[in-house]
């Protein structure tokens, strides 16, 4: 008996058919890795399930029953419990707040009740084997333990669907385990649970069944272990394995170096990163690697000039710069492509076309404006060349799949032409043929003389494509390989320490 | 077709609200759109409320609000104005008056036009001109509380210099009366684009909440307009002050050019320059701004300068109005009919895309409402109530989950009846 069953769902946007006809089914006990590219339509899917959006036809049955939810509340009463790749829980509220939010324990009086509630949130993290204080502000805790606390909450209510939207994304090998096992924990008691990730290790590590989406229809559902690897790539981005084979081989790494173009010496900030050397050259793609929370991303940001050091001096081309605020660095061709896409990266409200310019005109200035038909091109010229896919620059770019939005902040930046671009998890949250493009992008950039500098949490991503990689622990440097040394093994041996 | 039909989304609402509201005008209030040709040299002596309100300083606020509600009323609506007056014999004097003209009737080509609309559009000035400032600073984010205490310091300022000039114990009276008048206007655009400065220091410098930062002026403003006037109403009648927001150019009221003008060059700054797409990039996710090397702040201080700028403009037009500046009265309450308009106009409160011609037509509604009220004998305490409907429905009317909610109504009715 099928848990959850759609038939002929269709979702049209502005223009645009997001899903056709799409078949689904999910027993009850299973873990079912719902996999496809990015705008494949898994989140509209997702989001129609449980009643973020109606959809424009078909239905959805659960339990057996015709279900048409008006929100996500109303999924969330029926049993249906979503957690989405970003924490949307209250950050200023305690983890107790959070997990209880509108279901909090009464007092005989009406009151709510502060220590029930208390107990009660404790008891949801100890299912997930978490012991924190849940007193304090979920601000205060890193942003995998938000991911956990986001879970929990998610279980709180009688649950029987679980859908997890890429909830590990932020976390770190340790704590996907932990999940998993939470996640093989639930199914033994029943519960069903859709599974969304772009880690294909992952998928094969706890999915029992795998559906494939690809542009909006369904390609099929397969048993886990009748799939293999390279075949559901390969049905995933709708090409034959030999022709992937051919895609990764086709990624040439550049091997000409030219001057130093960025070169940082003894840059630090106290209490976010102990002072290191940073030095890049052109044609050269340096990467950063370490676990989250290592001071990775603080090295991008500080470089960048989001936030302040106080140690340390920065030459650009040889020329003594200060990149205090990140105006100067945009104005000395520096371009940042941040780790938090919706919170530093896109303008929601603003068209792919603005949202491309954005960066050039901020180093142009107020005066020196781009002509209409200057950003026309610019937009098409990106969008061709980078394959977003969309209507036309004037969509607003919060329409886009988060692979696309990636897409066109890549656009922004290099219609800055920038001499370094920084990369922070440009991969993270992309399917495997888009990630094989931006890695072919920034090796065809490299060549073209750029200094890249390259953060992500996958090691093999950084191995595969670095020339060099500055390694970091507990926000200090440990060290640096280079060339022939760079393997898996070096890298993690420094990480380990 | 679709890329013009969206540009002008945001207007279609407020415009049919306005065509109602006049439509209402047309049919139920007599003489509403007839527009005279006048020739200059009739008109009659200047509206002589200033006097009065020496003779009578404790009615002195009473009676500006009584003679500015006779004025807004218009030649159209003498009686409605008169009996909304009665009980005030001053205001009664100035009722009467009222359609009296400008000052020793100066116009440019001798003629200019005469009527209900064009005295719409002269009243409501103040507040397109205000509304300008506003829908930048809303489009950031922000918001400016402020622009009503602004009003009156600039109004204050104004009428201190120009007194001091009249009296001869200033600087620059040598000009003579037709020139020096420019001093006091500079005068107060300054001072008003501090107070816009200091704005903008406390939002974007120090990171204040812009309720909050705002407030302070608000409260404080009032209180330096009467510091500078010592407490006193202090009345003018120089010509060049006067002509404001009582003279004509070119046919019409001269505050209509000055808000003409005050648009296309609002509507250059940010439409031609990246200064719009700037602000609207901030507006909408301020730190990814940042992080696309946008001075986020300083566009941010900017549209509080800018803000504070288009207070001093309508602060000169109300004292010009009244031929006095009541630091007590002068622009209360008016950031309230701003911030309407701006969001009558299709701007969102909560920041991003702005539209200056909504903010206009927004202005424009709000302004028609309360002279309709004047005109339909409403009498002034309550005619906030009427006006807060017409702006709830007019606000729903542009809330598009609003239009989609009634829209489904009708729809489900249509489709039951279509089964029976």
């Amino acid at each position: 008996m099928d848990l959850l069953q759609t038939k002929g769902i269709e979702k049209q946007f502005l223009g645009v058919k997001a899903l056709k006809g799409v078949d689904f089914a999910v027993k009850a006990g299973e873990i079912h890795a719902l996999m496809g590219e990015n705008g494949a339509g898994k989140s509209t899917l997702i989001k129609i399930i449980t009643g973020v959006y109606p959809a424009s036809a078909g239905t959805v049955y659960f339990n057996g029953k015709e279900c048409k939810f008006r929100s996500p509340l109303d999924a969330e009463h029926a049993g249906i419990s979503t957690v989405y790749q970003e924490v949307n829980l209250l950050p200023d509220l305690s983890v107790a707040e959070n997990i209880c939010i509108g279901r909090e324990p009464r007092t005989k009086l009406g009151f709510i009740d502060k220590k029930e509630r208390k107990v009660q949130a404790r008891k949801a993290l100890a299912r997930l084997d978490i012991d924190i204080n849940v007193g304090e502000n979920l601000s205060s805790y890193s942003i995998a333990i938000q991911q956990l606390v986001a879970i929990a909450r998610a279980l709180d209510v009688d649950c029987k669907l679980l859908i997890l939207d890429e909830p590990t994304s932020s976390l770190d090998e340790n704590e996907v385990k932990e999940l998993f096992k939470v996640m093989k924990k639930l199914r033994e008691e029943g519960m069903a649970i859709i599974f969304i990730t772009h880690f294909l290790d992952q998928v094969y590590e706890v999915s029992d069944r795998i559906t494939i989406l690809r542009d909006g229809q369904l390609v099929g559902s397969y048993e886990a272990k009748d799939l293999p690897r390279i075949e559901m790539v390969a049905k995933m981005i709708g090409k034959t394995p030999e022709q992937i084979n051919e895609m990764q081989a086709g990624i040439v790494k550049n091997t000409k170096f030219g001057d130093v173009v960025f070169e940082a010496k003894d840059i630090g900030c106290t209490g976010v990163i102990s002072p290191l050397d940073v030095n890049v050259r052109s044609g050269e793609q340096l990467g950063l690697a370490g676990l989250l929370g290592s001071g990775r991303s603080e090295v991008a940001q500080i470089i960048f000039g989001v936030d302040p050091h106080d140690s340390g001096t920065m030459k650009m081309s040889g020329q003594d710069v200060n990149f205090n605020r990140p105006q100067k660095a945009v104005k000395a061709k520096v371009a940042l492509i941040a780790e938090d896409r919706k919170v530093t990266g896109i303008i929601p409200d603003l068209t792919i076309r603005e949202n491309i310019m954005l960066a050039l005109q901020a180093s142009n200035g107020i005066w020196k404006t781009l002509s209409p038909k200057q950003q026309e091109e610019m937009a098409e010229k990106y969008i061709k060349l980078l394959r977003i896919k969309t209507p036309s620059g004037e969509q607003l770019i919060k329409h886009l799949s988060g692979g696309n939005q990636q897409k066109v902040l890549i656009a922004r930046w290099l219609a800055t032409n920038p001499k370094l671009l920084i990369l922070d998890e440009p991969t993270r949250g992309i399917d495997v043929g888009a990630k094989a493009e931006i890695e072919a992008l920034t090796q065809q950039l490299c060549g073209e003389g750029m200094a890249v500098i390259f953060i992500s949490s996958e090691l093999e991503e950084v191995v595969r494509d670095c020339d060099r990689v500055i390694v970091l622990r507990d926000r200090k440097k440990v060290g640096e390989v280079a060339g022939e040394e760079i393997s898996l093994k070096n890298v993690m041996k420094l990480i380990a320490g | 077709m679709n890329k013009t039909s969206n540009k002008f989304r945001h207007l279609v609402w407020p415009l049919v609200s306005l065509a109602l509201l006049l439509l209402f005008n047309a049919i139920f209030t007599d003489n509403f759109f007839k527009i005279e040709i006048k020739k200059s040299d009739s008109a009659q002596e200047a509206v002589q409320t200033p006097v009065v309100k020496d003779e009578l300083p404790a009615a002195a606020g009473e009676a500006s609000e009584a003679a500015e509600a006779a004025v807004q009323a218009g030649e159209g609506a003498v009686q409605a104005a008169a009996q909304e007056a009665e009980a005030q014999a001053p205001a009664e004097q100035a009722a009467e008056q009222a359609p009296a003209k400008s000052d020793k009737g100066v116009s440019i080509f001798g003629y200019y036009l005469y009527g209900t609309p064009i005295d719409i559009l002269n009243q409501g000035a103040k507040v397109m001109v205000l509304a300008i400032g506003m829908t930048l600073v809303i489009a950031t984010g922000g918001i400016d509380i402020s622009v009503g205490a602004v009003m009156a310091i600039a109004g204050a300022i104004a009428a201190l210099l120009i007194s001091l000039l009249d009296a001869g114990s200033c600087p620059g009276a040598g000009m003579g009366p037709n020139l020096y008048w420019i001093i006091p206007v500079a005068a107060a655009l300054i001072l008003s684009t501090l107070a816009g400065f200091w704005n903008g220091m406390l939002v974007a410098g120090f990171g204040i909440q812009p309720m909050v930062a705002t407030l302070v002026l608000m409260v404080a403003g009032r209180g330096v307009a009467q510091l500078i006037t010592d407490g006193q109403i202090i009345t003018f009648d120089n010509p060049g002050l006067v002509f404001l927001c009582n003279g004509h150019a070119l046919f019409l009221p001269f505050s209509v050019w000055i808000v003409v003008t005050m648009y296309v060059v609002a509507g250059l700054l940010t439409r031609k320059t990246a200064f719009g797409l700037f602000i609207e990039s901030v507006g909408n996710n301020e730190r990814a701004s940042r992080y696309a090397g946008i001075e986020a702040r300083r566009i941010k201080w900017l549209t509080y300068v800018i803000c504070g700028f288009c207070a001093g403009v309508a602060g000169l037009l109300a004292a010009s109005n009244i031929k006095c500046a009541d630091s007590n009265n002068a622009g209360l309450y008016l950031e309230l009919d701003a911030i309407l308009a701006t969001v009558i106009g299709g701007t969102s409160m909560a920041g991003g895309r702005f539209f200056l011609s909504g903010s206009l037509v927004g202005a424009i509604l709000i302004q028609t409402l309360t002279t309709t009220m004047y005109m339909k004998n409403v009498s002034p305490a309550i005619v906030a109530v009427p006006k807060a409907m017409v702006v709830i429905i007019v606000c729903l009317l542009q809330s598009p989950v609003f239009r989609a909610k009634v829209l489904a109504i009708f729809a489900s009715k249509a489709a039951k009846g279509g089964v029976q």
